[in-house]
């Protein structure tokens, strides 16, 4: 095999963000590219929060935000503390988040990626849905030379793996270790769809503009984990995600779809959904450990990509993926190009995919951020006692019943006394070095 | 199941309105015969379409027809349970519309 041409220059397989942005950069550079994408059209198996942070896609489309199916520019970031009875939300808006390059679009993942691979066709891809790539073909050196797809063994000089979190030729067919259920995070989400004024008067955002917003507390009952809310243009993305380790937990009593409409009825999140259709019911794995937990990304004669990589990122105030995602495709189909040009697509060869990543953001933000998932896991009083806390001192400070009121202090004291002064300090410095 | 309270959600109601191609010949998920109950119970917590259950005279039930496709359980289980965890057949399985 090893002497004949192979079909193609490159094979992606995945037609998400990283897959149809690696295919795009390639195809645009002359290659011949196949995509091998399992949904039945591009985004079919696909989900996300969501919202993708503008920079790495305006490398590649700079205007993508005028012809993409976009859903809104966040405007509006929240953050909110629950406790069962209670709910405190900061909201920040500012004209930083509108800027440029610094912007954020919620996106619908199924009209979005439809998008994503138009684009990598019209540059000359070629697409194949509906099949799922079953295995990735070697050489007898052990050398990544193509996949196998229903009947079809289809070759290539390079193959991008862009197959996503459930990352299952990663792991069978290139060794890569199962990422374990502390490092996992379950994914649920639902879609409501609503009009869009309606969504502009809830979350009090201009028109075409809109909110993303992250809870703690008892959206996931007291667990790690967290709930999200995001406003598409006439609909509401509400889910959330809990890592696998601490659901699946015999002392765990609540379902995650349970705990998802248990969290759909605190007094704080029925009135936004109040009237709103159900429309879709979705689950995605979300890799939560961050830089320790990706594999090697670099192979004779193959990438890995995306979320199939564990490029992904929650600091708890701040969720990042998709980013990740079109730019570790954009460079792994450059580098791809590259090391065809010159004739050696072994891993060395292929080596500078993983240099520019740790040379970007892309590496080097999960690398800064490396010790957070292990903090965040053991904080388990940020999901419990923290939103508790919080709601005593709001009650004491608007809680007005005519009996005599003592000094602020004096009111509060007692609250940061029961939470432990120094624990609390201890902790949140230790976050603070983590974050 | 004393330990798993009480469910008040329909979560089948809302797995419903999800587009999907059933292949009713071939489960892409398979569980080994007779599973271990808290292996099992793990899935019952974990699974965001509910498919993992447990009937009042504890009996374990599982269908694949709703399947998500997310790999969750595969993470928690494809060391212990589960005998078989594969993307479906061609066009099958879920095709979100949103996503």
């Amino acid at each position: 095999m090893a002497d004949q041409e192979p079909d193609f220059d490159i094979i992606v397989v995945g037609c998400g963000c990283a897959g149809a942005v690696a295919a795009y950069t390639a195809a645009q550079a002359g290659k011949s590219v196949l995509v091998v994408e399992r949904g039945e059209y591009s985004g079919a198996k696909n989900m996300t929060g969501g919202r993708i942070y503008s920079h790495a896609l305006k490398k590649v489309f700079p205007d993508f935000e005028k012809e993409a199916p976009v859903e809104r520019k966040v405007t509006h970031e929240r953050i909110a503390m629950m406790d069962p009875t209670a709910n405190m939300t900061v909201d920040f808006t500012s004209d930083k988040l509108s800027q440029e390059g610094k912007d954020s679009y919620t996106v619908l993942r199924a009209p979005f990626d439809q998008w994503l691979s138009s684009k990598a066709e019209d540059a000359g891809a070629e697409i194949i849905n509906g099949i799922a790539v079953e295995q990735l073909i070697k050489d007898d050196a052990g050398r990544v030379v193509g996949i196998k797809a229903g009947e079809d063994e289809i070759t290539a000089s390079v193959v991008i793996v862009a197959e996503g979190a459930n990352n299952l030729l990663t792991e069978r067919c290139l060794g890569a270790k199962r990422p374990t259920p502390d490092e996992m995070a379950v994914g649920i989400k639902e879609v409501f769809q609503l009009p869009s004024d309606q969504i502009e008067q809830r979350f009090l955002c201009p028109k075409g503009e809109g909110a993303a917003m992250l809870f703690v507390g008892d959206c996931t009952h007291g667990r790690t984990g967290g709930g999200f809310l995001y406003t598409n243009k006439d609909s509401i993305s509400l889910g959330l995600v809990a890592t696998i380790s601490q659901i699946e937990k015999a002392d765990n009593p609540t379902p995650i779809y349970q705990m998802l409409d248990d969290f759909k009825h605190h007094p704080a999140v029925a009135p936004i959904i109040d009237g709103a259709k159900l429309v879709e019911h979705s689950g995605h794995l979300v890799p939560e450990g961050g830089y320790n937990m990706v594999p090697q990304l670099v192979y004779d004669g193959c990438l890995v990509a995306g979320d199939a990589g564990m490029l992904c990122m929650n600091l708890g105030y701040q969720v990042r993926g998709m980013d990740f995602a079109v730019e570790s495709g954009r460079i792994a189909g450059e580098v791809a190009c590259k090391a065809i040009d010159a004739k050696d697509t072994s891993a060395t060869g292929l080596a500078s995919y993983k240099t520019q990543l740790e040379q970007g953001f892309v590496l080097s933000d999960l690398k800064t951020f490396s010790a957070w998932p292990e903090t965040m896991l053991d904080w388990k009083r940020m999901f419990t006692e923290y939103p508790k806390a919080v709601e005593g001192i709001f009650n004491a400070m608007f809680v007005v019943d005519g009996q005599n009121q003592k000094h602020l202090k004096e009111r509060i004291k007692p609250i940061i006394k029961e939470m432990g002064t120094w624990k609390t300090l201890k902790e949140v410095r230790g976050a603070l070095k983590a974050l | 199941m004393s330990d798993i309270n009480p469910i008040t959600v329909n979560v089948d109601a809302a797995i419903a309105l999800n587009k999907y191609n059933v292949d009713e010949e071939n489960a892409h998920i398979e569980l080994v015969d007779n599973p271990d109950d808290e292996e099992f119970k793990k899935l019952v917590r974990l699974c965001p379409a509910g498919l993992y259950k447990i009937d009042k005279d504890g009996n374990k039930t599982f269908d694949y027809a709703g399947c998500l496709e997310c790999g969750t359980c595969r993470i928690a289980c494809e060391s212990t349970i589960l005998k078989k965890w594969d993307n479906p057949q061609p066009g099958m399985g879920v095709e979100y519309r949103f996503g």
